[in-house]
């Protein structure tokens, strides 16, 4: 068993897939971060993102692979669920080791993992384009706080400029700590730093009418529920808890 | 605005709208093109009610007040409530304030009937074109034309909207005749048949010239209230496919009846909302539009109600073992849909996977089909086949010993009222 340790980005991925290769490797673990004391007593490579050696797995995988299907991998790896690495690399190895297009064999473990993860990004990407709620402030700034579970900001851009092309808006991914902002012109990324500005600063920077419409949007929810057909389970389902607390509707 | 008093009249007519159901936002291509607000293209639902339902559009009548007195109707002229009536501006502002804070894809706007069909009309159709027009809006807008309006408003709606609907509310004529006699059924078909002709018209049109505008892109759809009157699921689903073919409807609703009215014509105020009933209706309706069933496979003469019990595919399939057992690794798409446990998605999955490949039982049920029931009606790479020789009322006993119906057991008590 080999363990091997990259930076974390999809290149570094595609190096330490180039290593693999050129180490005939068979049986490995492969971990994002820093190099550990611990890691010292097992058979650990690590690896040095190299720019060429990434791009020779990418030409690879560009051969054999759609470009949507290359497109879904790299969300997959930039979403960064929890131990996947290994199933991502499981399957940039079938898809290199196999002479015709497997991008839909379903019946490999690899692929079926991988339409998996896609179908859970594209699940919470859908449900923050649903959640979003943004709260109008003073300078007509539309702001919006999430915490999605996967790394998926980067998705929602394209939406929500679709969506509002005449006001500027901010989605901030709180446990990313970094955000997109859209100018009426274009979106970029951004840090706001929250440990200088007290929640009664931020408060008193919304609009007048922000309240108002709050209070009705609340009302509006209360009003639509029929208490004949209650179903909490249904309801649960398909709001978890978790995104509660951004729910205006819901706090 | 008046905080309260705009608070209390959202309160009184989203109340009064929330017996219809249809309440969805897809269906329409609508760019924001304009440097305008918003697009409807995606048919998102932004929350859900305590009842589960989704809700996606801001749904509130323009008026209560009606010079009508359907007796299933919550806003009918004789029963004793609070009336309220929005301004056209006031409906603006809110769609407006609410859609920049992405609680809403659009619009559902509706209305109890003022003075008459057309004055009633001509303000919903003000609403939508002031939103339209001056705010440059492009999300979704979905009127409920009124009964009996004008050609010309009818038309003048269709360029605003995305989506219009005319409720048929009752399945049958008798039905309609029964609970509300001041309506008139051909009120409700004529528009119907009139806005489909326009809609094949100007679709016509606009493959000619790019620039044609566009025309209640998402098309029309029709709500029935189901179990307030006697009507089998046969009738139901005859009514549905009959408007299907013939008016184009993009969504039949079904709206299982929730008591709200002491009146002898209908069920009993106590009476729980059939709603395994309406439950199957949408599945069956799913299975004509997705699944290519045809509507007499599903309903007939000798069977017309649905089984509560077990959805409708199961059940056309339990009457039609011959049909079975069917080959996952050979079959047409079109066989392997009909196939219970196995959904659109599975099914095309199956159909891509068995390219590199036999699949056996394991794969299918990585592909996400439901074996428990599959497995008494196909056949893989691997040798054994599940059904023997049983006959269909053992399949169903097997396959409710194991699913533990989220339905079951409301459906005690459902099959009390009948
Ligand atoms: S016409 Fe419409 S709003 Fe008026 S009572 Fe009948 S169903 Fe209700």
């Amino acid at each position: 068993m080999t363990t091997l340790i990259y930076d974390g980005s999809f290149e570094g991925l595609l190096t330490a897939v180039f290593e693999i290769y050129e180490h005939r490797l068979q049986h490995i673990k492969i971990e994002k971060g820093e190099w550990l004391a611990t890691a010292l007593f097992e058979d650990v490579i690590k690896v040095h993102t190299d720019e060429r050696r990434a791009g020779r797995v990418l030409q690879g995988l560009q051969k054999r692979l759609s470009a949507g299907a290359l497109q879904r991998l790299y969300a997959v790896h930039m979403a960064g669920m929890d131990g996947e690495d290994i199933n991502i690399v499981g399957y940039i190895r079938y898809v290199i080791d196999s002479v015709q297009n497997v991008e839909e064999d379903y019946g490999n473990r690899y692929v079926l993992r991988v339409a998996e993860m896609v179908r859970m990004i594209r699940r919470e990407k859908h449900r923050m384009e649903a959640f979003i709620r943004f709260q109008k402030l003073q300078d007509e700034t539309f702001y919006s706080a999430i915490e999605p579970d996967f790394n998926i900001l980067p998705l929602l851009g394209k939406h929500f400029k679709n969506r509002y092309t005449d006001q500027k808006w901010i989605i901030y991914d709180m446990r990313r700590n970094y955000g997109l902002f859209y100018n009426l012109h274009a979106v970029e990324f951004i840090a706001l730093d929250f440990s200088t500005t007290r929640p009664d600063n931020v408060i008193s920077t919304y609009t007048e009418d922000e309240g108002l419409y709050q209070n009705l949007w609340k009302n509006y929810f209360n009003s639509v529920n029929i208490p004949a057909r209650k179903n909490t389970k249904l309801h649960m389902r398909h709001i978890p808890k978790r995104y509660w607390r951004f729910l205006t509707e819901k706090i | 605005m008046n905080e309260e008093r705009i608070t209390e009249k959202l309160n009184i007519l989203a109340d009064a709208a929330k017996y219809d159901v249809s309440c969805s936002s897809s269906g329409s291509k609508r760019k924001n093109d304009n440097n305008g607000l918003g697009n409807a293209s995606n048919g998102i639902c932004h929350t859900y009610t305590e009842d589960g339902r989704c809700v996606s559009l801001l749904k509130i009548l323009l008026t209560n007040h009606c010079i009508f007195d359907c007796a299933y109707c919550v806003s009918r002229s004789s029963n004793d409530i609070k009336r309220a009536a929005f301004t056209v501006q006031e409906v603006v502002d809110l769609t407006i304030n609410f859609y920049r804070r992405n609680y809403i894809e659009g619009l559902f706007l509706s209305s109890g009937i003022f003075k008459d069909a057309d004055f009633t009309m001509e303000r919903l159709v003000r609403v939508a074109k002031k939103l339209r027009t001056e705010h440059k809006f492009n999300g979704y807008i979905h009127l409920k034309s009124i009964p009996g309006a004008s050609d010309e408003l009818m038309r003048e709606a269709g360029l605003y909207a995305d989506r219009l609907s005319i409720n048929l509310e009752i399945p049958t004529e008798a039905g309609l005749k029964l609970l509300a006699p001041e309506k008139n059924r051909q009120d409700m078909i004529k528009p119907m048949g009139f806005l489909n002709k326009e809609i094949i018209q100007r679709t016509e049109e606009k493959q000619l010239f790019k620039k044609a505008p566009i025309f209640a892109p998402a098309g029309q759809s029709t709500q029935m209230i189901i179990g307030a009157t006697p009507e089998t699921d046969h009738q139901v689903l005859y009514t549905s496919n009959y408007f299907y073919k013939n008016f184009n409807l993009k969504r039949v609703y079904y709206s299982g009846y929730v008591p709200v009215m002491n009146d002898n014509r209908l069920p009993a105020l106590h009476t729980s909302v059939p709603m395994v009933r309406e439950n199957r209706l949408y599945q069956a309706d799913w299975l004509m539009r997705f699944y290519g069933f045809k509507v007499n496979e599903i309903v007939d003469q000798q069977n017309p109600h649905l089984d509560l019990d077990i959805d409708p595919k199961l059940s056309w399939s339990l009457r039609n073992l011959q049909v079975f057992p069917i080959d996952i690794n050979t079959a047409d798409l079109q066989l392997i849909l009909r196939v219970p446990g196995v959904g659109l998605q599975s099914a095309q999955k199956i159909v891509s996977a068995r390219k590199f490949g036999k699949l056996n039982w394991e794969h299918l049920k990585k592909i996400g089909v439901a074996l428990n029931r599959a497995k008494y009606f196909i056949t893989c790479s691997s040798v054994k086949f599940e059904r023997r020789d049983l006959t269909g009322s053992a399949i169903k006993q097997y396959i409710l010993a194991q699913s533990k119906s989220k339905y079951l057991k409301n459906s005690v008590t459902q099959l009390n009222l009948f």
